[in-house]
């Protein structure tokens, strides 16, 4: 493996075409099915009195698309092209690679199908019923296959780090994925766990939180390894850190799982182990982030021309102060307080549209024009149009989930002198209203965003091949 | 073996290996490799490319 091949490679950039593309779409359509139950929580007549359109079926539908759908393919599209970069070789398999894509589709077209009609096996982020979750398993071993399939007949010897990331997310989630969706079906659309009680909390909340860890952290990581770099033309600040980053953190994240499940009939030492695990996590995903940032030191004044560099380093920004915030939630004490309320959520989105969709837009924005034959974007100032717009979002949301959160949680846990409830629910649901309005506003910041993305991807698509000349760097932005 | 000795052992497990992996990261006798890996990301830039002129920002 050491000779280096003196033929040319030719990479498949076909399949990352495809994945690039659709992740704009279902970026849209995930983030826009987000913005419309936003607003269903402050005006519930918006689901038109249909079971179609309620809250609860179209809550999963719109995880799973953002999730699944649009970071899915974000990661599909960029370990395919990583892979083939950095080890300088095609992709092991078209076939296969046309199959992932093909097969993943179909997976989100049954998704969209299925959940608004209530088919669910009800475990959060794996609602899909087992027909489904058979096609997954069945897209992401090929995935796989293909992936490892290319690192193995690589043409350079060593496997850069983003692929160590990228691989440790494919095997992880296929180990999850299968273990968490162990089912018996009793038809062909309606099965049910094959773990129970607590034991199936458990294995929910593995599976949960690695789909976290995995999908969502790991994954990215492998993004945010390559892309960072290579948006600013330098390599990463130190690789020797990016080795004992992965390997703390791939080993660490499994561990997290059952802070999911404090207060509950988890066994406590449970409880206590994942607490801990959580807080220790802390430690490498402040190195990945430092690592991250710190590529830039020297280049700091890219920052203030280049409004994709900005996508990738302000999602590293979220990620830090997501990364602080979980295991700060994590702490029994803490979780007392922010369980079940709306803090949780703005956790979440912090790290989804903080971190990881900012992470995939930077990314995309660096793909498109080199997958389409054009210097740069169509319009750089869209982009950072665009860039504005997401983090205004991002904000608006985050802060108006925090003070909704706290302030549910104060009042949930309100006693009287007489031991009784302060405030009933609907009092805290009442309290909760302005915020969500915020949430919605922020929400349609984001999607406005993401629409301006298609657009700007529509004309450097359309327009002939090399005629956008302009240099990200005199652009002005 | 009770719990508390599985767990103890496995905190040493863990402790060692983490060390491993710094002192295998950090050697000064690695170093020229990772040197050379942390710039596989240009490292084909000087190769033609498949369906496209060679471009780099």
């Amino acid at each position: 493996m050491s000779e280096i091949s003196q033929e040319k490679p030719v990479y498949n950039y076909k399949v990352v075409r495809q994945f690039t593309i659709m992740t704009i779409v279902w970026g849209i359509v995930g983030m826009g099915l987000g913005a419309f139950i936003a607003a269903q929580l402050f005006a519930p007549v918006l689901n038109f009195d249909l079971p179609w359109l309620t809250f609860s079926r179209l809550r999963p539908l719109h995880t799973n698309a953002v999730i699944f759908a649009f970071g899915g393919c974000a990661l599909f599209a960029t370990s395919y092209y990583v892979v083939q970069r950095t080890s300088q070789v095609r992709l092991f398999s078209d076939k296969l690679a046309a199959f992932t894509f093909w097969g993943w589709q179909a997976v989100i077209v049954c998704a969209i199908i299925t959940l608004p009609l209530g088919m669910t096996s009800t475990k959060e982020y794996a609602e899909l019923e087992w027909p489904i979750d058979i096609l997954i398993a069945l897209v992401w071993i090929a995935y796989c296959i293909n992936f490892f399939g290319t690192m193995v007949i690589r043409k350079v010897s060593h496997i850069y780090v983003a692929n160590w990331f990228f691989g440790a997310f494919m095997l992880t989630v296929l180990v999850l994925h299968i273990g968490n969706s162990m089912a018996i079906p009793v038809s062909f659309t309606k099965s049910y766990s094959l773990y129970a009680g607590s034991v199936d909390a458990m294995m929910q909340w593995w599976y949960g939180h690695n789909a976290v860890g995995f999908f969502l952290t790991a994954g990215f990581l492998g993004m945010m390894y390559y892309f960072v770099p290579k948006q600013a033309g330098r390599p990463v600040y130190s690789y020797r850190l990016s080795i004992v980053h992965f390997w703390a953190l791939i080993s660490l994240y499994i561990w997290a799982g059952p802070h999911h499940l404090h207060y509950t009939a988890l066994p406590d030492w449970t409880q206590s182990l994942g607490m801990v695990m959580s807080i220790i996590l802390f430690v490498p995903s402040w190195g990945g982030m430092i690592n991250g940032i710190m590529t830039l030191s020297g280049a700091w004044h890219k920052l203030r021309t280049d409004p994709v560099l900005r996508f990738l380093v302000v999602s590293l920004t979220f990620y830090g102060m997501s990364t602080f915030e979980g295991p700060m939630m994590a702490i029994k004490t803490v979780n007392a307080l922010s369980h079940y309320t709306d803090w949780t959520i703005g956790h979440v989105h912090s790290g989804a549209l903080g971190w990881v969709a900012m992470i995939s837009i930077g990314s995309v924005y660096h793909l498109v024009p080199i997958l389409f034959n054009q210097r740069s974007m169509y319009s750089v100032r869209l982009v950072n149009v665009h860039f504005w717009l997401a983090t205004v979002g991002v904000v608006l949301y985050i802060v108006a989930m925090w003070f909704s959160g706290v302030l549910q949680g104060l009042m949930w846990r309100a006693v009287n002198a007489d031991g009784t409830l302060t405030y009933s629910f609907v009092e805290s649901l009442e309290a909760s209203k302005p915020f969500y309005v915020v949430r919605f506003i922020g929400g349609c910041f984001v999607v406005a965003g993401m629409l301006v993305m298609a657009y700007n991807t529509w004309k450097t698509v359309r327009a002939p091949r090399g005629s956008i000349a302009q240099d990200l760097a005199t652009q002005p932005a | 073996m009770d719990q508390g000795i599985i767990g103890s052992i496995f905190t040493v497990v863990v402790f060692v290996c983490f060390f491993g992996v710094v002192w295998w990261a950090f050697s000064s006798r690695n170093k020229k490799d990772f040197d050379e890996a942390a710039n596989l990301p240009f490292a084909d830039e000087n190769q033609p490319k498949s369906e496209k002129e060679k471009r780099e920002s």
